[in-house]
């Protein structure tokens, strides 16, 4: 289903040390560092495999995920997703997968979510039973009977997460990419999102990657587990193993089992 | 096609969603065409002999040039899309199996012309009904008429085609103001916003009429008041031709370089 191998980007970075003078000088000579996102990531993931993607910040989930949907060209490596090259035939890929940006919205700010939805349909050219059957079941599951209507900017985070996921599965895309999606949430609001998840993966057989930095996200949803650092894949695996790489003690929170693993790591 | 016009349909509902300011916008436009067909008159009575058109040809062309403002306004830019470029959240527009070009083209006609349609009312119901010099004159004949309309789509379409080499521009410029500022300046002056190009020192006018500012608002007013006609007129609206093919040529250009080196800052 996902295939990556070799995987690299790196992007460039403006440096300077703080203070006018630097800043003056900056102007004529800057100094750039180059920042390996990625320096070398391969795995495959079959269908309606369920797999968080975790790491520490800047380790380049992110990046993996903008690469894998098509937005961002990689400096090397390959990447087939139902043997489409994402970068290569974007139109004709992101037909086939929804992605959800916790921290960015796909909803109009100013009309209704309803109208959002409606201009989904048109540009993924969803048929009429189709829609209207996914419409009922993702109102139905999450809960947004009383959101349609409003105004997305006057929604709540919680409730605007709902409706982001929604709209990302409205065209039963076989493959799901959620970049922190409950990122933000109450706690009510987040198991409302895993539940959710879990139920559409169980029926629908989608393949769900997701990237988190809550641990409980990815111990309630991913039988699997790809931990990468510095652009590196370093584990991947069952939440088992990674206890079984920090020594098998793994008596207290997860949160702190991971801890030490990217300790251990140096990441 | 259809994709693209649901983005036009959701954006002129947007512009209906606040219904003070599409009001405001019904009666600015009048009343700034009566201020400057005021300023014009005391210019023409201190010395007549030195305009290059007649009074009645110059307050037709404001209450045109008001009328159809919001169709070859400056700074008529759909400012979401520059801070979605800025933000990052054009990451979700780059999943979407559309052309971005065509999805910022519908977005930022559907915007003018829903605009353009609320404003150019009154100007239309009042003004040709005002006393004879002051007033809107009629066109200077039927052939002239649809020339001058088929020259306005051009021209509104040189216009939107324009402002997207604007919008793919901030791919590369990270900061936005600069170039929209020039932008603007540049076409409020040299598509005859300020002062109708005719009014412009000779050797000046006839450079000014062969940029592509010219094939915007300049080209269908004149053609209306039958200031051009005859043999000019066919260059003209070859030249509108011209400069529509060009300048989405350009931006198609701008617009493939942009995917490839689009950089998604954060998160």
């Amino acid at each position: 289903m996902i295939e990556v191998s070799h995987l690299q980007k790196s992007f460039r970075v403006a440096r300077r040390n703080a203070g006018f003078s630097q800043a003056v000088k900056a102007l004529f000579h800057r100094e750039y560092e180059e920042i390996h996102a990625l320096s070398d990531v391969s795995f495959s993931i079959g269908e309606g495999e369920m797999v968080g993607y975790i790491g520490p910040n800047g380790a380049g989930k992110s990046s993996t995920i903008k690469i894998l949907s098509g937005i961002l060209t990689p400096d090397g490596g390959e990447c087939r997703i139902d043997g489409r090259v994402p970068w290569k035939e974007r139109k004709e890929h992101v037909k086939h997968i929804g992605v959800v940006f916790g921290q960015r919205s796909q909803l109009w700010w100013d009309v209704p979510v309803i109208d959002s939805f409606e201009l989904l349909r048109e540009i993924y050219s969803i048929e009429d039973s189709l829609y209207q059957k996914n419409l009922s079941r993702l109102t139905e599951l999450l809960e947004l009977s009383q959101l349609l209507r409003t105004p997305t900017r006057q929604l709540s985070l919680g409730q605007r997460m709902r409706c982001e996921i929604a709209a990302s599965l409205l065209h039963s895309p076989k493959v799901l990419f959620l970049d922190e999606p409950t990122i933000g949430l109450d706690a009510v609001s987040k198991l409302a999102v895993r539940e959710f998840i879990k139920e559409l993966n169980r029926e629908e057989k989608t393949t769900v990657i997701l990237t988190t930095h809550d641990m409980q996200d990815i111990e309630a949803l991913a039988s699997r587990v790809i931990l990468i650092g510095k652009g590196r894949l370093l584990l991947d695996g069952t939440l088992e193993d990674i206890s079984a790489a920090v020594g098998g003690e793994n008596s207290g929170q997860i949160d702190e089992t991971l801890a030490q693993l990217y300790k251990q790591y140096d990441i | 096609m259809k994709k693209y016009f649901s983005f036009f349909r959701l954006r002129f509902v947007t512009s209906l969603q606040y219904r003070i300011a599409a009001l405001a916008g019904l009666s600015t436009q009048f009343v700034w065409g009566a201020l400057l067909i005021l300023a014009y008159r005391a210019f023409y009575q201190a010395e007549p002999e030195a305009f290059p058109m007649s009074f009645q040809a110059t307050a037709t062309y404001v209450w045109l040039q008001q009328a159809l403002l919001a169709l070859f306004q400056p700074w008529g830019f759909e400012n979401d899309i520059f801070e979605s470029v800025q933000s990052g959240t054009v990451a979700y527009e780059l999943c979407r199996p559309v052309s971005v070009y065509g999805m910022w083209f519908s977005r930022t006609a559907a915007r003018r012309i829903s605009s353009v349609l609320l404003r150019c009312i009154p100007i239309f119901l009042i003004a040709p009904f005002l006393p004879a010099p002051y007033g809107l004159a009629g066109p200077a004949g039927a052939p002239a008429f649809f020339w001058a309309l088929f020259s306005l789509v051009l021209g509104s379409l040189v216009a939107v085609a324009f402002v997207q080499i604007v919008y793919f521009s901030t791919f590369f410029t990270i900061a936005t103001e600069g170039v929209r500022a020039l932008s603007a300046s540049l076409v409020e002056f040299l598509q005859g916003a300020v002062i109708p190009i005719p009014f412009l020192p000779d050797g000046v006018r006839q450079v000014v009429e062969l940029l592509p500012f010219a094939s915007m608002l300049n080209a269908p007013l004149r053609i209306y008041s039958g200031d051009i006609s005859g043999a000019f007129l066919y260059r003209v609206v070859a030249l509108q031709l011209f400069w529509l093919l060009a300048l989405v040529l350009v931006g198609k250009l701008m617009e493939r370089c942009a995917m490839k080196r689009t950089v998604l800052l954060g998160g």
